[in-house]
C-alpha cells in the first residue's frame, strides 16, 4: 500500500481545525498562520498530485490513487474510497489553492479569528472530500458537512443580512441534497448486489427501467443544479454572496459551484445515459437562459458584488450548455476549462472587490469614478480580471468559451448555442460599464483622496491566480491533456 | 435473569431516604449496576413465556437505562435548589420509571405489557407534577395524568377485544389464533378493525403521534426539564417497544393491502406523515426550547414509525438505531436546557443569544446535539435517518404495493427541511448575535457527563457505527423477521 495522498489531502485541513482550535483564541497571530500552514500544505500535496498525475496517470481514463475501497460500515455497505481522475485533478488543484488564497486573504478578519480559521479548515477538508470520495455516502457525507461551516461563516461573519442569508442558503442546499439522497438510496435498492460504490453504479444505471431513470436523474439534477445554480434555482446566490465574507465568496464561487458541475459530470450524467438523451435540450435551454439573465441581471446591478456574483450565475450557464452537449468531447473539455477558469476569475474577482470593500466601505457602483488615477496598480489588476472574465483572447476564460461554442455547435440546436454567444456579448457590456463607472471618468477627491493602494499580502493573495489564468489562456494543452483521456471515456459511457 | 435489575433497583430505591445529593449519585451507580448485570446475563425467559430477554428487550433496556441515566445526571441542579425536601422520591421515580420500561420491553403477554407501560407512566405523572407550587408544572402533571389515564383505558379496552378474538393474551400464541381464525372465517370483521384502531390510538397517546399529540408540548413545558427530557426518550421508547411487540408481533399477519380492512400498515403510515408535518411545521412558530423540542420529538417518532412500518428486518433495526441515535442527541440536547435553566431561569429560545461568546462549550455541544437531530453527517441523527430511508425505499421498491412508502420518504425528506430552520434558529441565537450573552453557564460534574456522553454517542456512531447496527439488527430476530 502506497501513501495515503488523498486521505492527507482531506484530513490534513481537518488536523488544521483541531490544532487552531487548541490554540488560545488571543494569539491570533498564531491563530491565521498555522491555518495557513495547514492549507498550504494541503495546497502543495495537491498540486503535487496534480503534478504526478499529469505525468505519471493521464494517458488512461481509470482511478489513480485509489485508496480502498475499505469497508466503513459493512452492515449498509458503505465503504471509504477514494480516487482520482481527469476531472477530479484540476478540481482538487483548484481547491487547494482557492483555499489557501482564501486563508490568505482572510488575515484581516478581526473578529473571532479563532473560529473562523477554524470552520474554514472544516470547509476545505470537505470540499477536497467531494472531489476524492468514489463512494456514496461518503460523497454524501463531504457534501452535507460543507453546509454547516459555510452556514457560520456566512451567519457570524456576513454583512447585514447575514442571518436570511445564510439559513437560505443552508435550507436550499439541503433541499436538494435529500433528493439526492433518496435517488442514492433508489439506486442501492436496485443495484445487485447492493453497493453504494459510484463506479459500479454506473454500469448499474442504465440497465434501471427507464421512469426510475428519468426519476433518480431529476432528482440528482435538483440536488446538482441548486449548487450551480442553474437558473431557475439561483435564488441563493446572489444574498449568500453579497452577505458572505469575501474569503467565503471566493471559495463559494470558485469551488462550491463546482461541485454542481462536477457531480453531474462524475455522477448523474454517465449513470443515467438514457434519461439524459431525453432531457438534454431541456438542460441546454436551462443553460442559455442563465447566460441571458444572468448577464442581463448583472448589467442591472448597483452593487459591485452582486454584479459579480449575478456574472457567475452567467458563467456557470456556460458550463450547463456544455454538459447538454454531452457527446463532444470538446465541449465537455471546455465546461472543464470553464470550471477551471471561472474558479480563478471570479474568485479573483471576489478578492478585489473585497479589497475595494475593505478600503471605501461601499461597494456601490455609482459611488466611485476615476479610481484609476489614485490607486493604478489596483485598476490594473481589476482590469486585467475583468478582461479575462468577458473572454479577451489570451486569457483563460476566452479557451473555455470558445472550446463550448465549438463543442457545442456541432450537436445541439443551433439556434440555441447562437443565443448563448450573445452571453459574451452582454459580458462584456457589464464588465466594461463597470470598469468605466469605477476607475474612469471623474475622480471625486474629496471622498476618496485617502484611498490606500492594495497591500502587498493582497496582491500575493492574487498574483497565482492571475499566473494561471494567463498561462492557462496561452498555453491551454497542459490542462487539456490532463484530463482528455478521462473525458474520452467518459463520453463512451454517456454513448451507451 | 433480568429480575436481578429489579431487586437492584428497589434496593436502591430503599436506601435513599438519606439526604444531600449522595441519593443521585447512588441512583446512578444503581443504574450502572444494572447495566452491568444486563450485559453479563444472556438471553432467556422467566415465568413461563411471559418475559423473555431476547434481543430486542436488551437493545430496549440499554435505551432506558441510558435515558434514566442522563435524566439524573441532569437533575442536579433542580434537587439542589429547587426540591431539595423530595430527592429521595424525585429519583426514586424516574428509578421506578425505568423498571416500568424494562418489566415491558421483557413481556410477552399483553397484560404484563399493560402492567408495565403502566409502571412506566404512573410515576411520571407525578415526576411532570413535582414542582408543587408552579402552576405550569401542576397542570402538566394533571394534563398528563388525564391524558394517560384515557389512553390507557383505550389501550385496554383494544386488548380487551384481541382476547375476545384470540381467547389468549400471549402474543406469539394470539399471533397463531388469529391467523387460524382469519384463514378459517376469511374475515375477522370489523371487531378487529376497532381493536386495531383503539390500539393505535392509545399507544398513539403514549407516543405523542398526532392527532393524538395536544397534551406533549404543555407537559413538557410545564414538566421539570430532566422529566421532559426522560419523557421525550424513555417513555417514547417504551411506546415504540409496545407498538412494535403488538402491531409486529401479535398483528404483524394484518398488514398489507391485501389485508383491507384490517390493515394497520397504511393507517400507521398516515399517523406518521402527520408527525413529521405537524412536528416539524408547528416546531417553527415556537419561541421557548422546551416546546420546541416537544415538537420536535413528535417529528422524531414520525421518522421512526417509518421504520415501523416498513415492517421489515432492515426497518425494525432502522427502528433501534434511530432511537439510540435520538436518545444521546435529544438527552443531550434537554441536558444542555436544563443547565441553562438552572442558571437563568428561562427557557426562551431569545435568551440563548450570545451565548457562544460567554460558554462556547455549551454553545458547541447543543448545536452538535441540533444538527444531529435535524439528520446532518457525519452525525448519528444523520446516519437514523438514512437507515429509516433506505428501509421504506427498500419495501417499496421490492414489493409495487407498498409504492405508497415513497410518499412517506417524500414527507420525510420535505419535512427534515423544515426541521433545519428551527434547530438552526436556535444556533442563529447562539452565534450570529454580536453581543455577548448576560449569562454564563458553568458546569458540575454530572451535567459534565451529560454532554460527554451524549457527543461520544453522537460522533462515534455516527463515524463508527457498525457495533451498535449490528446489534440493532439483531433486534428483528425477536420477532422471527429474517434479514434478506
Amino acid at each position: 500500500m502506497s501513501f495515503p495522498f488523498l486521505s492527507s489531502v482531506v484530513f490534513v485541513p481537518l488536523l488544521g481545525m483541531v490544532v487552531v482550535m487548541l490554540i488560545p483564541k488571543q494569539n491570533v497571530w498564531t491563530i491565521r498562520w498555522t491555518s495557513l500552514a495547514f492549507s498550504l500544505f494541503a495546497m502543495v500535496m495537491s498540486f503535487w498530485i496534480t503534478w504526478d498525475y499529469f505525468f505519471n496517470y493521464s494517458g488512461s481514463a481509470a482511478m489513480a490513487y485509489v485508496e480502498g475501497p475499505y469497508q466503513w460500515i459493512p452492515s449498509l455497505n458503505i465503504q471509504y474510497y477514494l480516487g482520482v481522475d481527469g476531472i477530479s485533478v484540476p478540481m482538487m488543484f483548484l481547491t487547494g489553492l482557492l483555499s489557501a488564497v482564501s486563508i490568505l486573504a482572510s488575515f484581516n478578519i478581526k473578529i473571532r479569528v479563532k473560529e473562523y480559521f477554524a470552520f474554514f479548515l472544516l470547509l476545505e477538508a470537505a470540499m477536497m472530500g467531494v472531489f476524492v470520495a468514489l463512494d456514496f455516502f461518503l460523497f454524501y457525507v463531504f457534501w452535507e458537512v460543507m453546509l454547516v461551516p459555510m452556514y457560520f461563516l456566512i451567519g457570524v461573519w456576513g454583512g447585514p443580512r447575514k442571518e436570511y442569508a445564510a439559513i437560505k442558503f443552508f435550507l436550499y442546499t439541503l433541499f436538494g441534497s435529500l433528493f439526492m439522497l433518496v435517488s442514492i438510496l433508489i439506486l442501492y435498492f436496485t443495484s445487485e448486489p447492493h453497493t453504494l460504490d459510484i463506479m459500479g453504479l454506473i454500469q448499474v444505471g442504465p440497465a434501471m427501467p427507464h421512469t426510475l431513470q428519468m426519476v433518480c436523474f431529476i432528482f440528482f439534477f435538483i440536488a446538482f443544479a441548486i449548487k450551480v445554480p442553474v437558473w431557475p434555482f439561483h435564488t441563493w446566490l446572489p444574498d449568500a454572496h453579497v452577505e458572505a465574507p469575501t474569503a467565503v465568496s471566493v471559495i463559494l464561487a470558485g469551488v462550491l459551484l463546482k461541485m454542481g458541475t462536477y457531480a453531474m459530470l462524475r455522477i448523474s450524467w454517465p449513470m443515467f445515459p438514457e434519461a439524459l438523451r431525453s432531457l438534454s435540450l431541456w438542460i441546454a435551454v436551462l443553460g442559455v437562459i442563465a447566460i441571458i439573465y444572468g448577464a442581463l441581471v448583472s448589467m442591472a446591478q448597483k452593487d459591485l458584488k452582486k454584479l459579480v456574483a449575478y456574472s457567475s450565475v452567467s458563467h456557470m450557464g456556460f458550463c450547463i450548455l456544455a454538459l447538454a452537449a454531452f457527446s463532444s468531447v470538446t465541449a465537455l473539455a471546455g465546461c472543464m476549462f470553464q470550471m477551471v477558469s471561472h474558479g480563478l476569475i471570479t474568485g479573483a474577482l471576489f478578492l478585489l472587490v473585497g479589497v475595494l470593500y475593505d478600503r471605501a466601505h461601499t461597494r456601490e457602483i455609482a459611488a466611485f469614478g476615476g479610481l484609476g488615477v489614485k490607486v493604478p496598480v489596483y485598476t490594473g489588476i481589476m482590469v486585467l480580471f475583468s478582461m479575462a472574465s468577458l473572454g479577451l483572447p489570451g486569457m483563460s476564460g476566452f479557451v473555455s468559451e470558445f472550446m463550448i461554442f465549438v463543442g457545442s455547435f456541432g450537436v445541439l440546436n443551433k439556434v440555441l448555442v447562437g443565443i448563448a454567444v450573445l452571453g459574451v456579448v452582454l459580458g462584456a457590456t457589464y464588465l466594461l460599464r463597470m470598469i468605466q463607472r469605477i476607475f474612469l471618468g471623474e475622480f471625486d477627491l474629496a471622498r476618496w483622496g485617502k484611498l490606500p493602494e492594495i497591500n502587498f499580502r493582497e496582491i500575493v493573495a492574487v498574483a497565482p491566480l492571475a499566473v494561471l489564468t494567463i498561462a492557462i489562456g496561452v498555453f491551454p494543452k497542459p490542462l487539456s491533456m490532463l484530463m482528455s483521456a478521462t473525458l474520452e471515456h467518459l463520453v463512451n459511457l454517456m454513448a451507451r | 435473569m433480568f429480575l436481578w435489575a429489579l431487586v437492584v433497583i428497589s434496593f436502591d430505591l430503599f436506601t435513599k431516604r438519606k439526604t444531600g445529593s449522595a441519593v443521585g449519585y447512588l441512583s446512578l451507580v444503581g443504574l450502572l449496576v444494572t447495566g452491568f448485570i444486563l450485559s453479563i446475563t444472556g438471553y432467556g425467559q422467566g415465568f413461563t413465556t411471559m418475559f423473555f430477554n431476547d434481543p430486542m428487550s436488551l437493545f430496549f433496556k440499554i435505551i432506558f437505562l441510558g435515558a434514566a441515566f442522563m435524566a439524573i445526571a441532569s437533575s442536579f441542579g433542580i434537587t439542589s435548589q429547587k426540591i431539595v425536601n423530595h430527592r429521595g422520591e424525585y429519583f426514586g421515580l424516574i428509578l421506578l420509571s425505568t423498571v416500568g420500561m424494562m418489566f415491558l420491553s421483557s413481556s410477552n403477554e399483553l397484560l404484563s405489557l399493560y402492567i408495565g407501560l403502566e409502571l412506566t407512566t404512573i410515576p411520571l405523572f407525578v415526576l411532570a407534577a413535582f414542582f408543587k407550587d408552579d402552576k405550569l408544572s401542576v397542570e402538566a402533571g394533571i394534563k398528563y395524568f388525564v391524558v394517560g389515564a384515557f389512553s390507557s383505558a383505550l389501550l385496554l379496552y383494544g386488548i380487551s377485544f384481541l382476547y375476545g378474538l384470540s381467547g389468549t393474551t400471549d402474543l406469539v400464541q394470539l399471533k397463531i389464533n388469529l391467523a387460524i381464525t382469519h384463514l378459517t372465517f376469511r374475515n375477522i370483521g370489523l371487531i378487529l378493525v376497532l381493536s386495531i384502531v383503539l390500539l393505535l390510538a392509545g399507544i398513539g397517546f403514549k407516543l405523542a403521534l398526532p392527532p393524538f399529540h395536544q397534551w406533549t408540548p404543555d407537559v413538557y413545558e410545564g414538566s421539570p426539564t430532566p422529566i421532559a427530557a426522560f419523557l421525550s426518550v424513555g417513555s417514547k421508547a417504551a411506546g415504540l417497544v409496545a407498538f412494535a411487540k403488538i402491531f409486529l408481533n401479535g398483528l404483524s399477519a394484518f398488514y398489507g393491502p391485501e389485508m383491507a380492512p384490517n390493515d394497520w400498515g397504511k393507517l400507521t403510515g398516515l399517523l406518521a406523515c402527520l408527525a413529521m408535518i405537524v412536528g416539524n411545521v408547528l416546531a417553527i412558530r415556537q419561541s421557548n426550547i422546551k416546546r420546541m423540542l416537544a415538537y420536535s420529538s413528535i417529528a422524531q417518532v414520525g421518522y421512526i414509525m417509518i421504520g415501523m412500518v416498513a415492517m421489515s428486518a432492515l426497518g425494525l433495526a432502522s427502528v433501534g438505531f434511530y432511537i439510540f441515535a435520538y436518545l444521546f442527541a435529544n438527552m443531550g440536547a434537554f441536558g444542555i436546557v436544563a443547565f441553562f435553566e438552572d442558571k437563568t431561569g428561562s427557557c426562551q429560545i431569545a435568551s440563548y443569544s450570545g451565548l457562544s461568546k460567554t460558554s462556547p462549550t455549551l454553545a458547541i455541544s447543543l448545536s452538535v446535539f441540533l444538527l444531529s437531530l435535524a439528520g446532518i453527517p457525519p452525525l448519528a441523527g444523520f446516519l437514523a435517518k438514512y437507515y429509516v430511508f433506505a428501509s421504506a425505499i427498500d419495501a417499496a421498491s421490492s414489493d409495487p404495493s407498498y409504492s405508497w412508502m415513497y410518499w412517506l420518504v417524500g414527507v420525510g425528506v420535505v419535512t427534515a427541511v423544515f426541521s433545519l430552520y428551527y434547530y438552526a434558529n436556535v444556533i442563529k441565537n447562539m452565534y450570529f448575535a454580536t453581543e455577548p450573552s448576560l449569562y454564563r453557564v458553568d458546569f458540575s460534574v454530572p451535567a459534565m457527563s451529560v454532554i460527554v456522553i451524549g457527543l461520544v454517542g453522537v460522533f462515534l456512531f455516527g463515524l463508527y457505527p457498525e457495533p451498535i447496527l449490528r446489534f440493532a439488527s439483531s433486534i428483528p430476530l425477536s420477532f422471527g423477521f429474517v434479514p434478506h
